[in-house]
């Protein structure tokens, strides 16, 4: 990691939260580089604006940058160049962020975990109780309270995660490809109950996945990655009206639309090989 | 279940197998109690000499107990020390190494020169036992998933709430593999140091009992004194065993039942 114990707040490069962010933007990155130690360059000239309220899928390559991408706007990892406005950094709990992996405490219940940013933040009063139950009905996790991680499959640990991660009702949620270590059907039916979430929570969302079929089917916008370093080549609008279910999965619509998007997928990658 | 039980009963077979063939090895070779006395004559000294043996016991077992947890506090609190400044590790970790390599029989005499007896036994017993802690507690401080570091600090967590909330509780399954060692070396050492010190002859442990009783040929209440050294030791292990196993159970890879 190369940034010390300095804490999100004081990370480097990160522009005044109240200047240049255009109305309705609540995240904006603009020509942000990162370098790491090694010489790799992994992110260079991203400029992106996350708007209030949308789900933002930021679809590449393995390797393409997209995570260093989104650790960046989370504040884990300090860009070497450029800057990241970000509307409500001053507010620890208005972020929350999602691993690849379920990144619970083994040694914790489930409603210890999903207490823990609660607890960080220093709250303690007679609200958390009850804000741990409703989140955990929620993700459809009430009953499991008492369980520990262990005793819960992928899928429901994976639950878990995000109950932490909503438990602080944050304004923007980051997912770093939450799902890609599940089985198909287990991801379909986090998708959907994710879409469902995001609907009735009003959250703004940035998805990082790898996957085309699941960005065209949750994002309202997906932004296309090149690989290394990585930098926006395209943003493909999804305007497929929600709530999406199974039916749109079928459809025709569908279908083209992933289409299109893997062929911006494939011109990405030989933009980056040229 | 059988496997369970076989567990149990072969050492136990095992055991009366070993100690009948002794008895009738003493028996029809007509061995003097002096050079190589029976079960029976030594189990007989255990209860005849219990009021010199038990008093010794409790001794070595209350320096063992106190060399122990000195150890545990040192070693966890060495590693916290170490975990939380660089400068205090780089400072200190090699003289940490160096005690532990340096043999303690080398280093007990001298220490009996230095400190009343008590004390110096007390002291070879925390040598041994706490580097083990200091060690394992060390590598359990550092083997934090890094993801749980991030979503610590993305909350804006202080070095006091990474370090009791994540760090020591993600270290405890080693804190207690530490334990378990250092139980058993804190005893090692114990009696090492009052082995040392016997001849200066002031002492009342186990260790000092089997050199005296070395000293006048009394070779029974050395078997006794050695039988009660290692029943110490083994329901040491198995106390801490317990432990490791009761805090553990819940959660961790080493103390789950294996499904078939």
């Amino acid at each position: 990691m190369a940034s010390g114990a300095g804490g999100t707040q004081q990370t480097t490069g990160h522009g005044d939260p109240a200047k240049g962010l255009p109305p309705g933007v609540i995240a904006a990155l603009r020509g942000v580089g990162k370098t790491f130690p090694s010489g790799v360059v992994a992110v260079s000239g991203l400029d992106l604006d996350i708007r209030d309220g949308e789900f933002v899928a930021l679809l590449g390559t393995s390797g393409c940058g997209k995570s260093t991408a989104l650790r960046m706007l989370a504040g884990l990892v300090p860009p070497s160049r450029g800057t990241i406005s970000w509307q409500d950094r001053k507010n620890p709990g208005a972020l929350s962020f999602v691993f690849q992996e379920p990144t619970l405490m083994p040694w914790a219940t489930v409603a210890a975990n999903v207490r823990l940013p609660l607890k960080l933040l220093g709250r303690n009063d007679d609200i958390v109780a009850p804000r741990i139950e409703q989140t955990l009905q929620h993700v459809g996790l009430d009953g499991f309270a008492q369980a520990y991680p262990r005793e819960l499959s992928g899928g429901m640990q994976m639950r878990v995660s995000i109950a932490r991660a909503l438990v602080t009702d944050p304004k923007l949620l980051l997912m770093d490809e939450p799902f890609a270590a599940l089985d198909e059907i287990t991801r379909f039916k986090l998708n959907n109950d994710l879409l469902v979430l995001w609907q009735d929570l009003c959250k703004t969302v940035v998805f990082v996945t790898h996957s085309v079929f699941e960005s065209v089917y949750l994002a309202q916008r997906i932004v296309v990655m090149t690989p290394r370093p990585g930098r926006v080549f395209e943003e493909i609008t999804i305007d497929a009206p929600y709530p999406r279910d199974e039916s749109f999965r079928t459809s025709a619509e569908y279908a083209a639309l992933c289409r299109r998007v893997s062929q911006a997928l494939a011109a990405a990658k030989v933009e980056a090989a040229s | 279940m059988i496997d369970r039980a076989l567990r149990i009963v072969l050492p136990v077979f095992a055991l009366a197998l070993g100690v009948l063939a002794w008895d009738l090895i003493v028996r029809f070779r007509e061995i003097p109690p002096y050079v190589l006395p029976s079960p029976g004559v030594v189990f007989a000294t255990l209860f005849s000499d219990w009021s010199i043996l038990g008093g010794s016991l409790a001794t070595t077992l209350l320096t063992t107990l106190q060399g122990f947890l000195l150890a545990l506090i040192g070693g966890v609190g060495l590693a916290v020390l170490f975990n939380q400044s660089k400068l205090a590790e780089y400072s200190f970790y090699p003289y940490a190494v160096i005690l532990q390599v340096t043999p303690v029989v080398a280093i007990a005499p001298l220490l009996l020169v230095y400190l009343p007896q008590p004390a110096a036994v007390l002291a070879c017993a925390w040598i041994v036992a706490f580097f083990p802690v200091l060690s394992n507690t060390t590598l359990g401080l550092n083997s934090v998933d890094r993801n749980l570091v991030d979503l610590f600090r993305l909350y804006g967590a202080s070095r006091w709430q990474i370090l009791r909330y994540l760090k020591l509780p993600a270290a405890l399954p080693f804190i207690l593999g530490g334990m378990r060692i250092a139980a058993g070396l804190a005893l090692i050492g114990a009696v090492m140091a009052e082995i040392a010190a016997g001849s200066a002859g002031a002492g009342s442990g186990l260790a000092f009992r089997i050199a005296e009783s070395g000293y006048r040929l009394n070779i029974p209440r050395m078997f006794a004194a050695l039988l009660l050294l290692s029943a110490a030791g083994v329901v040491i292990f198995f106390t801490l065993s317990l432990l490791s196993h009761l805090v553990l159970r819940r959660w961790h890879e080493s103390a789950l039942q294996t499904e078939s």
